[in-house]
């Protein structure tokens, strides 16, 4: 199943975010969405997962177009985000926010709750079983009774991590997973977002940190002014000269 | 030692006609589980979902008029009409639901608001029907038909007491059921972060319906028990009052908790009436209004949450983590 992002545009007002960006996200592997600030990748995100409609183009998701569809809708099919600025439910507890994330995996309506059946407490159990398992896979198990909101920065965005893998991505959209991290942790979390993509989820990834970038991705896709500039291997779009004016501007062009 | 309390309050609640010989303590009771009823409903919404509905004063007015309409009009047993009390207001917030479709936050309370305004124009205005502001008296009384014994009328007090405190222990239920469910958590979710429970496969709309319809299907039996116990029901049922005293009720008790609710009811049922006894009108509501300011701000979260946490406290100090 692959992503296709044909021609789309966003306009705020006079203010272009996106100006006819087309790319495909093929299944497996790691791609990033880089670019100066501004440069229109969280707006990208926004369009992909329904949370901002485009102006003009439209989005497909294994063939079928999704522009227009709500952003649950778009979650069921399987492509899940993550938000740029740290986004839990922090009044509730970790292994709560999961069994949050794990919402599409129940079945349980209206009527089965309040009657209670045995099926709806088996459903419970087996779902708070795989909420152990995600909280294991990004090692916040021994916090899941704390509240997300009392943790760490860093373990927020692991919940936050935890949380939309909870949802069986088929895409996963991160948005600076690492931002605002220390290293160690940096590292950390690259690690682990190679074991996801390792595990059959395709990856497409914005990050700042051009070392975790260079290091994970196996395309590199660049954007400036909502304009594609480069879309390539890491190591070639390092040496693009477009994208060394993007990133440096002027200045590297006079030295 | 919760499990103490909850024997407790069990005993006394199951024992009280026993007990309480004052006919009109026992009526402050009934109205008390009334009163509960309501809060649990407001509660779904205002405490769960965060929407704040000031016009639900509105889905127990239309149950109230329901029960009273089918079983004086066309004298249907009060059973049935205290069923379709809960399904038709359930219908209108179903109704009310969809079209706050993208309504969330102040436009929301102003639906809401508007809403119990129609509703309560149409119960003024159209004579025909509801006799507008003479109301409707002589609404008969819930009768239960025991084997062997035939048919028995819940007119008494006590009697009338047992049937509000089963529908309590009911609408409890339904509330524990649905909060503890995948259905509470999407409601919970929705409240604390609607981005991100969208970014999951959370329906919103489709949450907040489900919330408004339950919600208002309690109201709206909340309004059948009122009107077969008063047995006269009149357009002060739509009276903004009732909205407010379950808001009162309901952050004073304790907003998304199972127990706060029928906490705050009981406590503001119970103490404006024990007022009367030794204070003028006057006091009497400045003494509430005080009461008021001093649990929340004492006890800004509700009476029910800040005392669990006291309690826990209490008995395992612990510090608090950095």
């Amino acid at each position: 199943m692959s992503l296709e992002v044909r021609d789309v545009s966003v306009r705020f007002g006079g203010v272009a975010a996106l100006a006819g960006v087309s790319f495909d996200v093929e299944p497996g592997g790691i791609t990033s969405l880089i670019g100066p600030n501004g440069a229109g990748k969280t707006t990208a995100f926004n369009v992909i997962t329904g949370f901002q409609p485009p102006t003009s183009g439209r989005v497909c998701w294994a063939g079928t177009p999704i522009t227009g569809r709500r952003p649950c809708r778009i979650a069921a099919l399987g492509l899940v985000r993550t938000f740029q600025k740290t986004s839990v439910f922090s009044t509730l507890t970790v292994g709560e926010n999961v069994l949050t994330g794990l919402h599409l995996r129940g079945r349980t309506g209206l009527l089965a709750a309040l009657l209670g059946r045995r099926r709806v407490s088996e459903e419970e159990r087996t779902l708070r079983e795989e909420a152990r398992a995600v909280l294991a896979t990004v090692g916040l198990d021994a916090r899941r009774d704390d509240l997300a909101g009392d943790l760490s920065f860093g373990e927020q965005r692991l919940v936050e991590l935890a949380v939309a893998l909870a949802a069986r991505p088929k895409l996963l959209l991160l948005d600076e997973p690492a931002s605002g991290m220390a290293l160690s942790e940096k590292a950390a979390v690259a690690t682990l977002v190679r074991r996801i993509c390792d595990g059959g989820v395709t990856v497409l990834l914005v990050e700042h940190d051009m070392r975790l970038v260079m290091g994970i991705s196996d395309r590199v896709l660049v954007l400036n002014h909502g304009r594609l500039i480069a879309d390539g291997a890491p190591a070639a779009v390092q040496r693009d000269p477009e994208v060394i004016r993007a990133y440096l501007g002027a200045v590297h062009a006079a030295a | 030692m919760k499990r103490v309390v909850g024997v407790v309050l069990v005993v006394v609640a199951g024992t009280a006609p026993f007990w309480v010989w004052n006919a009109y303590h026992l009526h402050t009771l009934i109205m008390a589980g009334i009163f509960s009823i309501l809060a649990m409903s407001l509660n779904l919404l205002l405490g769960y979902t965060g929407q704040l509905s000031l016009g639900h004063a509105a889905f127990f007015g239309i149950g109230a008029y329901t029960s009273a309409l089918l079983t004086l009009k066309l004298e249907w047993s009060p059973w049935v009409g205290l069923l379709v009390a809960i399904l038709l207001p359930a219908l209108a917030g179903f109704v009310i639901g969809r079209l706050a479709l993208k309504l969330r936050g102040a436009y929301f309370v102003l639906l809401t608001i508007s809403f119990a305004g129609v509703v309560s124009l149409v119960s003024v205005n159209w004579m025909a029907l509801t006799q507008g502001p003479l109301g409707l008296p002589g609404i008969p009384p819930v009768e239960l038909t025991l084997p062997g014994l035939g048919a028995v009328s819940l007119r008494s007090k006590g009697a009338y007491y047992y049937l509000v405190l089963g529908a309590v222990v009911l609408a409890y239920g339904v509330c524990r059921r649905l909060v503890h469910s995948r259905l509470g958590r999407a409601l919970v979710a929705l409240r604390e972060n609607e981005p991100l429970a969208e970014s999951v496969g959370v329906d919103g709309t489709h949450y907040l319906v489900l919330a408004t319809i339950v919600s208002a299907g309690m109201a709206g039996a909340g309004g059948g028990l009122y009107a077969h116990y008063t047995r006269f029901v009149s357009p002060e049922v739509f009276l903004f009052t009732y909205t407010v005293t379950m808001v009162i009720m309901v952050v004073a008790g304790g907003k998304g908790t199972l127990a706060g609710p029928v906490v705050g009811a009981v406590i503001f049922t119970v103490v404006p009436e024990a007022l009367r006894a030794f204070a003028s009108w006057q006091w009497q509501m400045l003494l509430y209004g005080i009461l008021l300011i001093a649990t929340l701000f004492f006890m800004p979260r509700g009476i029910v949450p800040e005392l669990a946490d006291g309690w826990a406290d209490h008995w395992r100090p612990r510090p608090r983590t950095p």
